[in-house]
């Protein structure tokens, strides 16, 4: 569509003008753009370059808590962007004791020992009891986490600590979206929080890995 | 509180742990020892078990009750349980990047071809529900200089390809077509374009000083991110937690706030922090296509002047009289000596700032809460104990170490904040120095480095609503004595 008003007295310079003439200032101006431009163009593919070779032997990072600087605060519950969060108690059944009493199960004033929600000191519930033998006249306990209950408040893990300290919170990854920033991390007063390799995504307590490596030292 | 008596199982300092909790209620004991004799004679059981037994290797042996071996009962699986990590969907990486790439195609033809702004606007609309409503807001190329920083900084951190081609794809496309990227396909931009309702202009002095912000804050996040004191950009992100529809109260408020500024002020975070703005408008500039506010060749009607709420818009400047000329080159020539001063000033200054840097640094601290901890114990002075002390004395590590950390961190700061006030310097100067360059222009430009390409100006001028058939010719709408001076025809041809 041709333009009524285009006057050939265009105030614009013409490209084709300032070949012939001497070095203008339009023209030093596209040589500075063009060669800034190239550099800018050759910077990116380098440092695009550079980046990707030296990613070969590095692995994805995800994050995770570690369990020995946990102090189950409760701020997993409230600070992760999902709601429930991402973090949730596991069991490290190797490490449970298998209590009747079991400090991470009851409430510290419960009334009765009994699975009665006002004895539990999990506010959802998400803790299974189950019995799985009596010896010599004490029952033994197995205790399972429900995760999609959990919610991750860690009050059983303070519970727990008390005794073994076999439950303790781990940021699950079918829920976590591995943010850039996690807010947990920012929020966490232990600072428990890293960036672990996504092949090796949970992290055990070292009094775990202290009967794992016993057991391997037995067997 | 009679509690009774039993051997120790916990250790001392989670004692100490739990008492300040409130886990001293936590006295099973007293159940045990009133009620339940059965059960303590269990308990005493165990740990009679537990002392035979022993862990040889473990070195916790005293502490840990002994998990009873039952008959014909098996260990429910760990592993499965522990290992089970959600497969990352490659396909919503793929897909992500290539949204990426269509939508700064798009963009770029709407707006240099096509000159639409409806269509920049629906697109716009399009990126903000999917890369802010539905992903959250974090396939973002603003933080991903972040990862490309601790990428750099980190030999262990990986960047993985997917990040990095989003922060390259837009960067790549502004050297070709200028800030399409900010106009219609950053979320961050698209909330604030939506936003801006009644802008009115920021005074040009205002402009150019908040300008340098951007500038500031990107060394400040590469700096923190270099560092692993943590991701800045995204912590202070003030549209995340719309997107996310949750989080933080404070910045929810920053949010609201940047959003209602944003009314009036257009895109207060694209101008006046975007640290990716800064990079894309410095790319911008030397841009091989750019939007052009006119159609056709720019008749100076003066009609777009007010147009641009960013303060985009550069207006015709006469060249520079004869007997200025020498004030101008004398003014340029002490700018030019003043850069190296301003970078020589910035780097003393950034290097006299390490404490307060290294400060930032979770790590550090922490190592001055507990040498704060150890000078009080010192002198017989109870302190209060935190979190954060309780976790470093549970896990073991020793002061050493911390310190040497604390202290390695504190070198590696003087340098980077050497660095980043070099940084600071440099962008003060080089504001100084173009600020003295007086170009030459003929028509109304826009400034390419301001300029995201958001297509509002373009109704302005009459040559592009001549170009749409909305007028016939624009003298319908120009003042006759801002007509240009060739004899108009005086209809379309």
């Amino acid at each position: 569509m041709s333009c009524p008003m285009h006057s050939p007295e265009s105030p614009r310079p013409e490209k084709s003008d300032s070949r012939s003439g001497p070095l203008t200032s339009v023209d030093r101006r596209q040589f500075l753009t063009e060669g800034v431009r190239a550099a800018g163009a050759v910077l990116l593919g380098a440092g695009a370059v550079g980046l990707a070779a030296h990613s070969g032997e590095k692995e994805p990072m995800v994050w995770q808590i570690d369990p020995d600087l946990c102090t189950a605060c409760g701020r997993c519950a409230t600070e992760c962007v999902l709601d429930p969060s991402a973090v949730k108690a596991v069991q490290f059944y190797p490490l449970c004791a298998m209590c009747d009493v079991c400090t991470g199960y009851f409430d510290p004033n419960h009334r009765e020992r009994t699975t009665a929600a006002e004895n539990q000191i999990c506010p959802t519930g998400a803790i299974r009891r189950v019995l799985v033998a009596e010896q010599a006249g004490v029952p033994r306990f197995e205790y399972h986490i429900d995760e999609p209950l959990c919610i991750g408040c860690g009050k059983c893990v303070v519970g727990c600590a008390m005794m073994n300290g076999s439950l303790y919170l781990q940021v699950r990854h079918d829920r976590c979206c591995n943010c850039n920033q996690c807010t947990i991390a920012l929020a966490c007063p232990a600072q428990a929080f890293r960036r672990v390799p996504a092949s090796r995504p949970y992290l055990l307590k070292r009094k775990a890995q202290a009967i794992l490596a016993a057991k391997e030292h037995q067997g | 509180m009679n509690r009774p008596r039993r051997p120790r199982i916990v250790p001392a300092s989670r004692k100490a742990a739990d008492a300040e909790t409130g886990g001293g209620r936590f006295a099973v004991g007293i159940h045990l020892g009133k009620a339940k004799p059965r059960l303590l004679v269990a308990l005493m059981g165990i740990l009679v078990f537990c002392s035979a037994q022993g862990f040889p290797s473990s070195g916790w042996a005293e502490e840990l009750l002994v998990r009873p071996e039952i008959p014909g009962y098996q260990t429910p699986d760990w592993q499965t349980a522990y290992q089970r990590a959600a497969p990352k969907p490659t396909w919503q990486e793929w897909l992500d990047v290539g949204y990426l790439a269509v939508g700064l195609a798009l963009a770029s033809w709407l707006a240099l071809r096509r000159r639409s702004r409806t269509g920049l606007l629906l697109l716009a609309v399009v990126s903000l529900v999917w890369l802010g409503f539905w992903r959250k807001g974090c396939v973002c190329p603003i933080g991903a200089i972040q990862n490309v920083a601790a990428g750099l900084a980190d030999p262990a951190f990986l960047v993985p390809w997917s990040v990095l081609v989003i922060f390259l794809l837009p960067l790549v496309a502004t050297l070709f077509f200028g800030r399409t990227f900010c106009a219609a396909v950053c979320p961050l931009g698209a909330i604030q374009e939506l936003a801006a309702l009644r802008p009115v202009r920021v005074p040009n002095w205002l402009e150019h000083v908040l300008g340098l912000v951007p500038y500031v804050y990107l060394g400040l996040a590469v700096v923190w991110a270099a560092s692993g004191a943590g991701f800045l950009i995204c912590q202070y992100d003030p549209f995340v937690n719309f997107f996310r529809l949750g989080g933080d109260r404070a910045l929810l408020l920053f949010g609201a706030c940047v959003l209602l500024l944003g009314v009036f002020v257009g895109r207060p975070y694209c101008r006046f922090l975007c640290p990716y703005g800064a990079i894309l408008g410095l790319l911008a500039k030397c841009s091989k296509w750019h939007v052009s506010i006119a159609p056709e060749a720019c008749i100076n009607c003066r009609l777009c002047e007010e147009a641009c709420p960013y303060g985009a818009i550069q207006t015709p400047s006469a060249p520079l009289e004869p007997t200025h000329r020498p004030i101008a080159r004398r003014r340029l020539a002490v700018m030019l000596l003043a850069l190296p001063i301003l970078v020589a000033l910035g780097a003393g200054l950034g290097a006299m700032l390490d404490r307060a840097l290294a400060w930032m640094h979770p790590t550090v601290r922490l190592a001055e809460q507990v040498r704060l901890e150890e000078s009080a114990q010192a002198q017989g002075i109870p302190l209060p104990t935190t979190q954060a002390l309780e976790a470093f004395r549970a896990h073991g590590r020793s002061k050493g170490q911390l310190y040497a950390e604390a202290l390695r961190l504190r070198r590696w700061y003087r340098w980077a904040g050497m660095l980043l006030g070099a940084w600071v310097g440099l962008v003060v100067g080089g504001k100084l120095i173009h600020l003295s360059i007086y170009p030459h222009r003929t028509d109304y430009q826009t400034d390419r480095a301001r300029c995201v390409s958001c297509a509002r100006c373009f109704w302005y001028c009459p040559l592009e609503q001549v170009r749409r058939g909305w007028i016939r010719d624009i003298a319908e709408i120009v003042p006759p004595d801002r007509l240009p001076p060739s004899s108009p025809s005086p209809s379309v041809g």
